[in-house]
């Protein structure tokens, strides 16, 4: 696995997640040190496409070879696009957590939400 | 990792462990390296190459004397006199009411003087045990924990890698015997936690590196606890604690194979009765046959619980361990657990559950 890393342009959760907010739009997905943590993801099942997530609620399950762990919605909406693919390569999780390893993409009931997340330098600090 | 790691027993390979960039975790009151690669990629080093294990965490405790022998026959469920010098024996330990107090190995080194290896979290109660025993008997035990680090060297090329290193042929499966390897004099042992050929090896603590790093350099992977947990249980091994505890006799747990009631074992009259009456649940192992991974604590719809549960890589699937009624054990049962909410369908499959090709 590649080096711990955090994108500047992302927002992070502190339960380890991070969020893309393109206008009222936004893509998650789990960071570096959360994949990290897990180990080798083995099961994603992503939530269905108009599923309601809540702001640090718990919106879908990541199953590595030693647990299973919640995945925590940093941001409010509803979801409108999942990441099929890591049906069959949920690898891709810990290979690429923010590129090819997105988990879904949801439309924002709240966008002023993101105004309570961490940027880069406040999440990692949170790491250490 | 919390400052409560601070006060946990560290293994002799504890640096190089940290150097290799392992992931520790608190074990039984050891801080023990859990992973180094990733479990999946040691998990399938151990079944395709070989692997090394720092299993340091394991208690031994030597009884020797005149009473030696009668001593392990009232304690350890085996038959011990079968044991010749120079072999070994598994067993476990019961209390009176014939729950699992451990299981062991145990290693005879002479006519008079044992080795028994104990779980860690069991350890210093195995050793009250012993203790609290001897006196009826002309024995000593020994607290040997400090005196042996510990490795278990696993997989299709394990032995080959060892015995380039030894001064002598391997013990085969079951026995044991004194060697020098890599210039180190140890205990080698032909047993093991995993369903591959490998052995086990007894060292000092202070020449154990010397031992890992001569391991490695021959290209054994390193292989932390997580994949010692997803080789045991893909063949169907106990893990004490979790498919093992007081509340469970041996009988349910299928380890009446290694029960000699008539040696009057503590527990045994219990252990007797119930494999003649029949438990009422066993311990079976199941394949999960969608998607999903069962794990410890999960319920089954109609009755039972999985003890262990994980996920396979050599199957590619979830697998575990699991206490049923003994209507529902036979073979081919389908089983429906609950797995955090959602019900899952798994089936009683045969132990093993992977079986290594013939060839090795």
């Amino acid at each position: 696995m590649s080096d711990p890393s955090y994108p500047e342009e992302l927002l992070y959760h502190p339960e380890h997640d991070w969020a893309r907010v393109d206008g009222d739009q936004a893509t998650f997905g789990i960071t570096w040190f959360a994949q990290d943590s897990l180990g080798e993801v083995v099961f994603f099942d992503p939530p269905k496409v108009g599923t309601t997530v809540t702001k640090d609620a718990a919106y879908t399950e990541i199953e590595s070879v030693k647990a299973v762990s919640d995945v925590i919605s940093p941001l409010s909406g509803e979801v409108v696009e999942v990441n099929d693919a890591l049906g069959d390569s949920p690898e891709t999780i810990n290979e690429d957590p923010y590129g090819a390893g997105w988990l879904v993409k949801v439309k924002l009931s709240d966008p002023s939400e993101q105004e309570a997340l961490l940027d880069a330098a406040a999440y990692a600090a949170t790491l250490s | 990792m919390s400052s409560a790691t601070d006060a946990l027993r560290r293994s002799p390979l504890d640096d190089r462990h940290r150097a290799a960039g392992a992931k520790l975790i608190e074990f039984a009151g050891w801080e023990m390296p859990v992973q180094y690669a990733g479990i999946k990629l040691e998990h399938l080093a151990v079944r395709r190459d070989a692997g090394v294990f720092d299993v340091s965490h394991m208690g031994q405790i030597e009884t020797a004397g005149p009473g030696a022998q009668a001593l392990l026959q009232h304690l350890l469920s085996n038959d011990v006199r079968r044991m010749p010098e120079g072999g070994a024996q598994y067993s476990v330990i019961c209390n009176p009411e014939g729950g699992v107090l451990d299981d062991v190995f145990t290693y005879r080194l002479a006519e008079s003087c044992f080795v028994t290896v104990t779980n860690a979290a069991n350890h210093e109660r195995d050793l009250e045990w012993f203790r609290r025993h001897a006196p009826d008997f002309d024995a000593d035990v020994i607290d040997r924990c400090d005196e042996f680090a510990m490795l278990a060297v696993q997989g299709p090329r394990a032995r080959g890698l060892l015995h380039e290193l030894s001064d002598g042929p391997l013990p085969s499966r079951m026995h044991c015997a004194g060697r020098t390897v890599a210039d180190v004099p140890m205990l080698v042992c032909g047993t093991g936690y995993t369903g591959e050929p490998g052995v086990e090896l007894l060292v000092d603590p202070d020449r154990v590196g010397e031992v890992w790093d001569a391991l490695l350099a021959r290209g054994a992977a390193p292989v932390g606890l997580g994949a010692r947990d997803t080789l045991r249980l893909e063949v169907g091994y106990h893990l004490y604690g979790n498919d093992l505890d007081r509340n469970h006799g041996p009988i349910e747990a299928g380890l009446g194979w290694c029960c000699r009631e008539s040696t009057g074992f503590v527990g045994s009259d219990v252990v007797a009765r119930v494999r003649a009456e029949g438990p009422e649940q066993k311990l079976v192992a199941f394949e999960m046959t969608g998607r999903g991974i069962a794990r410890q604590g999960n319920a089954i719809a109609g009755g039972g619980i999985v003890t262990s549960g994980t996920y396979s890589p050599s199957l590619e699937r979830g697998i575990g361990l699991a206490y049923v009624p003994v209507a529902r054990a036979e073979l081919g049962s389908e089983l429906e657990i609950d797995v955090r909410g959602t019900p899952r369908a798994a089936v009683v499959a045969a132990k093993p559950l992977y079986s290594p090709p013939k060839e090795h």
